[in-house]
Order: C-alpha cells, then structure tokens, then sequence
C-alpha cells in the first residue's frame, strides 16, 4: 500500500518535472507566434522590399512610408562600432585577468567585472548622456547625440561578457601548451599571444557573438545617447545621430495605433531574426567544438 | 642580437597594454559609480524615499514598493518551473534524448531575446489579447518568462555539481528517487540555485525596456499593491525623470540611480558569497 503510494507521487511528480521543462518551448513558440501574427500581415501590406530596403519612414505623413532600412544600418554601425570597442579592451583585459594578473589585483578587478555586468541599462544610458554625450559635443562639435556615443556605451556595456567567457576559455588552454612554448625558449607575451590566445579561440569567438547580442538589442541605453533621429542613408556620420532597431520600437510605440504599431511589432521580427541568426551561429560553434 | 631585442621590445608592449586594459576595465566601472553615487546618494532622504509622489518630492516610494512586488511575485511562478526544469535536465531525462535537445535549445533561444522583444511578445499576449492591459500583472507574467533561462541554467549548474555518490548513498538506503532529489540533491544544490535567484533578482530591479509597454511609466502619489494598477518600478522611474530633463528631476534620477547602484552592489556581494559556499562544497 505504502509503496504504491510513493509509485503514484513519484508518477506525479515527474509529469510536474516533464511539464515545467516544456514551458521554455511554449514559450519560445509563444514568443515567435505572437511576434509573427502581428508583424507578418504589416510586412505583407507594406511590402518585405519596401519595408527593409526602403530609408524612408514617414509613419505619419500622408500617404505613409514604412522604410526601416535606415536603422537597419543604425543597429548595424552603432554595433561594429561596439565591438570595434568593446573586443580588444575586453580580450586584453581577459588576457590580464587570465595570465598576468597578480592575486591581490585579481581580488578586486574579478569583482569590479561582475559589478560592470550587473549595472542596469538605464544607468549606462545615464552616464552616457551626463558624461559621453557632453565630451563629444565639447570636443568634436554636434549635439553628442551620435553612432559614436552609442558605439563607446554599447563597447562599455559588452566588456564583462567578453571579458568572463574569454578569460574563462583561456584559462582551461591546458597547461603543458605553454610549458612548450616557453621551454622552446619564447618570452612570456609570446606564449600567450601565439599559443595561448589561439587555442582559445572558439570561446573568443562565442564571447564576441554574444557581445554582438548584447549591442544590437540593447535598448534603453541607446536610446539615451543616440539622439534618434531617423536618418537619409547619405546623411548618416560618425557624430550625427542614429536611430536603431530596438530605439525606433521604443520612441514610437507609445503613441503609434494601426499599421504604425504594427510595423513598429515587424521591427521586432527583423531584430528577432538578428538574434536567431545570432543564436544558430552560436550552436554551429557549440557542436563545432563538441567534435573536436 | 637585433630579432632578440625587437622581441624583446614587442612583449614589453603587449605586457603593457594588458595591464593597461586591465587597469582601464576597472577605472570605467569606478567612474561610472562615482559619477553616479557622489551626486546620488546626498539626495536620498526621507521624504525621497517614503514621500507621496508629487512634482515637488519626485518621490521613489510607490516605484519602489512595485518593484519589490514584481520581484516577489515572478519569483514565486518562476522559480519553481525553473528549478523543477532543471530537474528534468539533469535526474530525469535520459542521455541522448531528443527532447532534451529541444529544450537545451529553447533555453539558449529564450536567453538571447532582448528586453525590448519581450516587452513586444508582453504587449501583445498580455497587455492586449488577454486583457490585462497595461498593469503590475503584465509586467510580473512578462518577466517570469523572461528570468526563466536564468533560473534554469544556474539550478542545472547547481545540481549537476552535486557528487554522485551522495545520490548513491540514499538511493542505496532504500530511499526513493523523488525523495533523493529533495531531502539529498536540492538542499545541497541550494546555494547555486540561490545565486540564480539573486541574479534574477538584480535582472527585475534593472530591467526597463521589457516594462515600458507592459507595466508601464504611470506613477501613483502612493504605493498601491494593486496588480491591475499600471504602475512604474525604480528603473522605470528612473528613465522618466532622466528623460524629463529638468534639472530637479536629473538630480533626482541621480538618486535613483545611486539605489539602483547599491541594489546591484548587494545582489553581487551575496550571490559571490554563495558561489564561495559552492566552490568549497564541490572541494570537499
């Protein structure tokens, strides 16, 4: 009796563990579902040509333009300019935590990483418009608002996932590469720039995917410091403003009704398919590496 | 004699420009608190703190009384799934199987989506279809699902660190597997799964782009429990009086930074305590 009892709760018990795992999926499919029933018909109206390879968005004027291509090259600049940034301070920095670093620094500089991690957007976005934006006006000319303040606070913001997934990637290069190395007589920088880093690569690799994630979703911090504008192809520089993927959704959204709001949802589908894009050359390196 | 000292020279560069990042990573993270702090933290008073809301006051009161109850509350849906998830992962699911797969996957998919997507998908499903309209309840559902992967990737960590053997030893004393994993595999486990939840605690307390269209920017004179009320937590309010531009409102957003700031500061104290906990459990 007692046993068939437990047999019945340990039944229950693991459909409850089956169900709770499942809930990712749904919600995965949940998410794309939702995104694409209301973004899909707004592409299908407007037309998939017209809406990303058009510069024009005019979402009020009469007759209305729906063109995203500007931000898409938005979100585009104000990214490589992120990893321009953020890829080798954060790859040296890993290399100093990994191989050079004394104990006693280690101590304070592993914590201030994960501090740099745990800062909400909005008060990078903060900092950037007190302190970046005013730098580039005073120096450089224009309002500040720019690709440039955006690329430095995004490069700020993808430090600690560069630096931690690198630093750990570099640290588990076996040992014995390096006694190699420096029995061979190479000085110590040598090693870790030609044997080590190398070996290291594929985390290096996943560490700037995953940064590049981070810089093209990153919303309110961008949308801080980029002044927005929607931009002419032709007109857009490396100190004027921009306007991204994620900013045009977050501008806009609060007063757009129709087909505005609706395209605004498509602008998601496009940054949805970005991070898919993303995500699949994440596993390719993923299996890549279980392989070898 | 020349390639040796060009070599020579070459690693003395790279030495220096290592410990120059290394130096410069940390010097932007002081800055940045500085900045924020020096000017923040003599602005929190009383009154900011636990004042009615008015134009005067600008108040963080009811924002921080919301974002203590999201915290809460999509803790409580969340992390029973996740950690139950993890569960499956790792005691229940056989090598090799399909589904798991798929659910590997599903995690990886959900922890990649921006903040600004999910507040798209909380739009749309909460605020809209299921007529929650933009209230505390949409913001708690949204973000539920958004600190799933978290909860569920640093229980899986957790319990897959707990030895073997300790699951041997109970098993072999006749105890069920249910029983194992409850009384032996999650107390063992727990100070991983806390740290988790401590992160998912810091990811709430931040988090704007996701609350924006779901909870939304509206402010009460006064904290309301409410979950039908649209209602802005401390991020929120922060980004509003930033972007009010006033030079009242700055010096208060500075305030609210400056909380926000210490917030984090303690999720990483504790959640760095906890991971010690875990290092020297797995040492033993």
């Amino acid at each position: 009796m007692q046993s068939t009892k437990a047999n019945y709760s340990e039944k229950l018990m693991q459909a409850v563990f089956y169900l709770s795992a499942l809930i990712s999926i749904i919600a995965v499919i949940a998410i794309c579902l939702f995104l694409l029933l209301r973004g899909i018909p707004a592409i299908g109206e407007i037309g998939i040509m017209e809406f990303i390879l058009n510069e024009k968005w005019k979402p009020t004027d009469y007759p209305p333009s729906y063109g995203i291509l500007s931000m898409i090259v938005g979100s585009t600049y104000v990214t490589a300019g992120a990893i321009a940034i953020g890829v080798p301070i954060g790859l040296m920095c890993a290399v100093f935590l990994a191989k050079f670093c004394p104990d006693t620094v280690y101590k304070i500089a592993k914590p201030a990483v994960n501090l740099l991690a745990g800062i909400p957007s909005i008060v990078y976005g903060f900092f950037g418009m007190e302190v970046i934006v005013p730098f580039l006006r005073e120096n450089f000319g224009g309002n500040g608002f720019s690709i440039l303040s955006s690329s430095i606070i995004l490069g700020i913001m993808i430090l600690p996932t560069i630096i931690s997934i690198s630093e750990s990637s570099i640290r588990s290069v076996p040992l014995s590469y390096e006694e190699g190395s420096l029995g061979l007589g190479a000085t110590k920088e040598e090693t870790v720039f030609k044997i080590v880093l190398p070996a290291a690569k594929s985390g290096v690799f996943t560490s700037i995917i995953l940064g590049i994630g981070r810089a093209v979703g990153e919303t309110m911090a961008v949308v801080m410091v980029a002044g927005n504008a929607v931009m002419p192809l032709d007109k857009i520089k490396l100190l004027k403003p921009i306007r991204t993927l994620t900013t045009n959704i977050v501008t806009e959204m609060s007063y757009a009704s129709g087909l505005h709001e609706e395209s605004l949802i498509a602008t998601g589908v496009v940054l949805f398919v970005f991070i898919i894009i993303l995500n699949t050359a994440l596993s390719l390196i993923k299996t890549r590496d279980a392989k070898n | 004699m020349d390639v040796l000292r060009r070599r020579k020279t070459i690693s003395l560069i790279l030495k220096l420009t290592v410990w120059f990042c290394g130096i410069l990573t940390v010097g932007i993270l002081i800055y940045i608190l500085l900045f924020i702090l020096l000017r923040g933290v003599p602005k929190i008073n009383m009154e900011f703190l636990f004042g009615e809301y008015n134009s005067d006051t600008l108040s963080a009161f009811s924002s921080v009384v919301t974002t203590i109850e999201m915290v809460i509350i999509s803790l409580f849906i969340s992390v029973p799934i996740g950690v139950f998830c993890a569960i499956y992962l790792t005691e229940y699911a056989k090598r090799g199987n399909k589904t798991v797969k798929v659910i590997r996957l599903a995690v990886d998919t959900l922890a990649g989506i921006p903040s600004i997507v999910f507040g798209l998908f909380g739009m749309i499903l909460f605020v809209k279809l299921l007529g929650f309209r933009a209230s505390v309840l949409s913001g708690i559902c949204t973000l539920s699902i958004m600190i799933l992967p978290l909860i569920i990737s640093s229980s899986e960590e957790a319990i897959k660190s707990v030895p073997d053997m300790y699951r041997e030893g109970s098993l072999g004393l006749g105890a069920g597997r249910l029983r194992t994993v409850f009384r032996i595999v999650l107390p063992t486990a727990m100070p991983g799964i806390l740290s988790g939840i401590i992160l998912a605690i810091g990811r709430i307390v931040g988090e704007t782009a996701a609350l924006i269209f779901t909870s939304g920017t509206n402010v009460l004179k006064n904290p309301t429990l409410d979950l039908m009320a649209s209602q802005r937590t401390l991020a929120i309010h922060m980004y509003m009086l930033a972007s009010e531009g006033l030079p009242h409102s700055k010096e208060m957003a500075f305030a609210t930074g400056s909380i926000l700031i210490i917030i984090v500061f303690l999720v990483n104290y504790t959640t760095t305590k906890l991971a010690g906990r875990i290092g020297r459990l797995s040492d033993e």
